[in-house]
């Protein structure tokens, strides 16, 4: 009979992922630069709040989008042509969510066109939002070196969301209620929903809007533009 | 397919150590996986025998996984309970002031290599 020989590793799959995040973060805060992960399930509408957020902030600061998909171009497109931003697509080649190593090629790959009227920052942007894969598991799991991670959760998918899945709840530290227009058409109890995710994370805030009709959205925007001063300043 | 990223970091860190002890087949890696961590046990030993038999290293390397039951602990009472059968809330005093003990790893926790020089 062959002799087996035991290599331990005893180690977390996770972990090299973890050390590549925190290294892309400190490189992030050398450059002031901002970047937030906003994850959700398909069809949450991430890309309409990205437009309508981008879209208050753009003069204000210099911002770049990453769109992260398993196939196709279409957000990143629908970006650019709805704010003149720039953005950049990113393909996962079939995996459900970004890594911290795929989130540095991709920041590589967005350089700043030189036509920004926003002086001091010809060089950087000051906000980069990654638009991770549509999936409330697995990017949930993979620290992509974001400064922030926020979700939207739309009234149709219901206030018990955060009961199924804890651990993208867990780590948001903002929490976005899209689709609020629906409502009366829906068994959604906002306070329930509310309930629910600070027991997942009693930090986390919430903010309903509705991208379709641009209501509240200004909240979120003013939250991020916040965000992004404090992490330049501090 | 959620277990197949996963799978995708294992054959990293698992091909990492091998090259590292000198090894050039693996014949077993095992896994200890906590009972909440979201991965479902049987995609990820089916995932794993797509992608690793893609791998000259690790061509019929088997993927062996160590459970690891989900304990959450009360701050209230200070008392354990098992995860799965209770949730967030404490069955002994009915407090939500608990934390996840163990249960969500997703660890490597060993690879078992056959003596090529005992075979040979």
């Amino acid at each position: 009979m062959d002799s087996v020989k035991i290599i331990e590793i005893k180690k977390s799959v996770f972990e090299d992922n973890d050390r590549a995040a925190e290294a892309l973060r400190g490189e992030l805060k050398r450059k002031g630069v901002y970047l937030l992960n906003l994850m959700s399930a398909p069809g949450s509408g991430k890309t309409t709040t990205l437009i309508q957020t981008i879209n208050l902030l753009k003069d204000k600061i210099r911002i770049a989008v990453m769109e992260a998909d398993i196939d196709s171009d279409v957000d990143a497109i629908k970006i650019k042509a709805a704010t003149g931003v720039d953005s950049i697509q990113l393909h996962t080649g079939g995996m459900c969510h970004l890594d911290a190593e795929m989130t540095a090629q991709g920041l590589a790959g967005l350089k700043p066109t030189s036509d920004s009227s926003l002086k001091g920052r010809e060089d950087n942007y000051d906000l980069i939002i990654l638009e991770n894969v549509g999936n409330l598991v697995c990017p949930a799991e993979f620290d992509t070196g974001a400064v922030k991670n926020a979700m939207i959760l739309s009234v149709p998918e219901g206030h018990d969301k955060p009961l199924k899945y804890p651990l993208m709840f867990s780590v948001c530290d903002m929490v976005v209620i899209n689709k609020m227009d629906v409502m009366p058409y829906f068994d959604f109890d906002l306070e329930k929903c509310n309930e629910y995710i600070h027991m997942r994370n009693p930090k986390a805030q919430v903010i309903p809007i509705c991208a379709k009709t641009g209501e509240n959205v200004e909240a979120f925007a003013n939250w991020l533009l916040d965000e992004v001063r404090q992490w330049q300043n501090s | 397919m959620h277990e197949l990223g996963i799978v995708f970091y294992i054959i990293r860190d698992v091909k990492k150590t091998a090259e590292e002890n000198g090894v050039k087949k693996v014949s077993a890696v095992v896994m200890n996986i906590g009972e909440v961590s979201t991965i479902v046990p049987e995609y990820l030993t089916d995932c794993w025998r797509w992608a690793a038999d893609k791998e000259e290293m690790l061509r019929g390397c088997e993927l062996r996984i160590e459970p690891i039951p989900a304990v959450t602990h009360c701050d209230g009472c200070g008392k354990d309970y098992p995860t799965v059968a209770h949730g967030k809330i404490c069955p002994h005093c009915g407090s939500e002031q608990t934390w996840l003990l163990r249960g969500n790893e997703v660890e490597i926790k060993e690879i078992e290599v056959r003596d090529e020089n005992a075979s040979l």
